[in-house]
């Protein structure tokens, strides 16, 4: 009994580590010093126009990063699982490098191409380059774990069987059986973006992040608004991916019950 | 387990039925492929080539000073630091998360306690840079709520050599995201392990400590290394954090790096590419081996 008793401390312990910072951190945006409690930090920061510019940008960013790794990382992963199967180390080796080569050193091979044309390293879609990589890994694992789930081979002679073609197998055979893959790899991605600090504030730009950081220097009620509004935003993506991996989870398996009776 | 199964069934009839590529299916293959690859040969490859080079150019050609500059003992206490604190956090981590997804999945059924784990894991492991620190700061700054609550009883944290700002502090910071991704990374092998096997143990007499160290631990070991050099990776490359909490004024490689690159410190370029160059160095051998060790859990399977 001695020993469930430790349990139950070491669980309580650690459950107040991970839980009172997030207290403290919302009483912190509530304060308003020698007055009292308020929601003022949350008001001041809708009326804040400083904010909302890097918001919409880091939030541009994440569309972009979305769109090219549905526009180059999907269509590799896939092909690689119909046509070449013994080029998957490649792309496992590609999806390994981000976790190899930290942000910061990524940050400094940049700056050393950072000589190329003006109107690429100039703006800030530039950062959508390096943040395709920082999501890969997580936006790889994603579509490779739900594509080995299915039965391509039968998938691939069932539509040829009925004249389908490569371009129409694949749109219309096995996109639709990722989509909730697809819609797991855009949310991890989002998040990466969304809360990416490294890269943009060494190459100097003005993300959500990189903002809030800034403020947190003269307002630190803010930031801590601020730092609950992107736990809260976190959360709810990553709520979103449970759900749709729980869900699609569902469909696989009656998929394949159905296959076998 | 299932899908194991059927993915080495699909595997056997994709072998029986695999034609030779038509020359159609090589063009949408190569189509499909090589924008990847080129895009990582420009993103990923290109960076590290460049750096590779420039750490060892100097104005009169080709050069080893900068890398022999990192033996200064600035870099050095760098390296220490982000040593410590990496060796430090992924220590803390990997006991702790290990216990708790122990505890919770351990049992191989399904509970209430593994559910709420599973999705407070996801988000606290991804709950790391900006937001954390200030989370930290607004707890156990030197004017946070705690702190201060503290020293209205009567300890002063500060005064007694605490500072969120340290080596220890960080540490402190940096268990808050890796314990959840050790959970994470740990979950696959806890429920890996046979109900049965330790149902055996059970009835050859081995008693709890003994089913542990004699069962589940041997099982388990080639994951726990695998998990905690990729813990110790993460806290080894993280910058964020460390640059938020601190403004880059604690010495570890990365913020070394980071004031390198903002041009804080007057060192040359090069020096920041040599640092660099030796990060990925570490980053890659820690990566192999962890790859090495999860290959052998693969095996009990």
């Amino acid at each position: 009994m001695i020993g469930k008793s430790l349990w139950i401390v070491f669980l309580a312990a650690l459950f107040i580590y991970f839980v009172l910072p997030l207290i403290m951190t919302v009483i912190f945006s509530l304060s308003r010093g020698q007055a009292g409690f308020g929601p003022d930090a949350y008001v001041a920061l809708l009326s804040r126009r400083d904010l909302l510019a890097p918001l919409w940008m880091s939030a541009q960013l994440a569309l972009a990063t979305v769109a090219c790794i549905l526009l180059f990382m999907v269509p590799a992963v896939i092909a690689v699982h119909l046509f070449a199967p013994r080029l998957r180390m490649l792309l496992e080796l590609a999806a390994i490098l981000p976790f190899v080569i930290p942000g910061i050193a990524l940050v400094a091979g940049l700056s050393v191409l950072i000589t190329g044309p003006g109107w690429l390293i100039g703006s800030p879609f530039f950062l959508t380059l390096p943040y395709f990589f920082l999501a890969l890994p997580y936006a790889y694992r994603a579509i490779d774990i739900a594509i080995s789930n299915l039965d391509l081979t039968q998938l691939r002679l069932a539509a040829a069987s009925l004249g389908a073609g490569v371009g129409r197998t694949i749109l219309w055979v096995v996109m639709p059986n990722l989509w909730p893959a697809l819609v797991n790899a855009a949310l991890m991605t989002f998040t990466v973006v969304l809360g990416e600090f490294t890269v943009a504030n060494i190459l100097l730009f003005q993300t959500f992040p990189v903002s809030i950081n800034l403020v947190a220097k003269s307002e630190p009620a803010e930031a801590a608004a601020l730092t609950i509004v992107s736990f809260l935003l976190t959360w709810v993506a990553l709520l979103i991916v449970l759900l749709v991996g729980r869900n699609s989870r569902k469909t696989f398996d009656t998929g394949r019950s159905g296959a076998s009776s | 387990m299932n899908s194991a199964h059927s993915n080495k069934h699909n595997r056997e009839v994709a072998a029986k039925t695999r034609r030779p590529l038509l020359p159609m299916h090589v063009l949408w293959a190569v189509a499909m492929i090589a924008p990847f690859l080129l895009l990582t040969v420009v993103g990923m490859i290109a960076p590290v080539i460049l750096l590779v080079a420039q750490s060892v150019s100097g104005p009169h050609g080709f050069t080893f000073d900068y890398i022999q500059s990192l033996a200064n003992p600035t870099y050095r206490l760098a390296a220490w630091n982000s040593i410590v604190l990496s060796f430090a956090s992924a220590s803390v981590s990997l006991a702790t998360g290990g216990v708790v997804a122990f505890i919770a999945f351990g049992s191989g059924t399904q509970s209430r306690l593994g559910a709420l784990v599973t999705s407070f894991s996801a988000v606290a492991a991804n709950f790391a840079g900006v937001p954390l620190a200030f989370a930290f700061i607004s707890t156990l700054g030197m004017f946070g709520l705690l702190t201060r609550v503290l020293r209205a009883g009567g300890i002063d944290i500060y005064a007694m050599g605490f500072s969120l700002y340290s080596i220890s502090g960080l540490t402190l910071v940096y268990t808050y995201f890796l314990t959840p991704l050790m959970v994470i990374l740990i979950t696959p092998a806890i429920r890996a392990v046979s109900q049965d096997w330790l149902a055996a143990a059970k009835s050859l007499g081995a008693n709890p400590g003994q089913r542990l160290r004699l069962v589940v631990l041997p099982i388990l070991a080639p994951s726990l290394i695998s998990a905690f050099i990729l813990l110790f990776g993460s806290a080894f490359s993280g910058y964020a954090t460390a640059y938020a909490l601190t403004s880059g004024n604690i010495v570890l490689l990365t913020t070394e790096i980071g004031n390198v690159l903002t041009g804080d410190v007057a060192s040359a370029p090069q020096t920041g590419a040599a640092l660099s160059v030796g990060m990925i160095v570490v980053m890659a051998v820690l990566v192999w081996i962890s790859r090495w060790f999860g290959q052998r859990t693969r095996r009990w399977k």
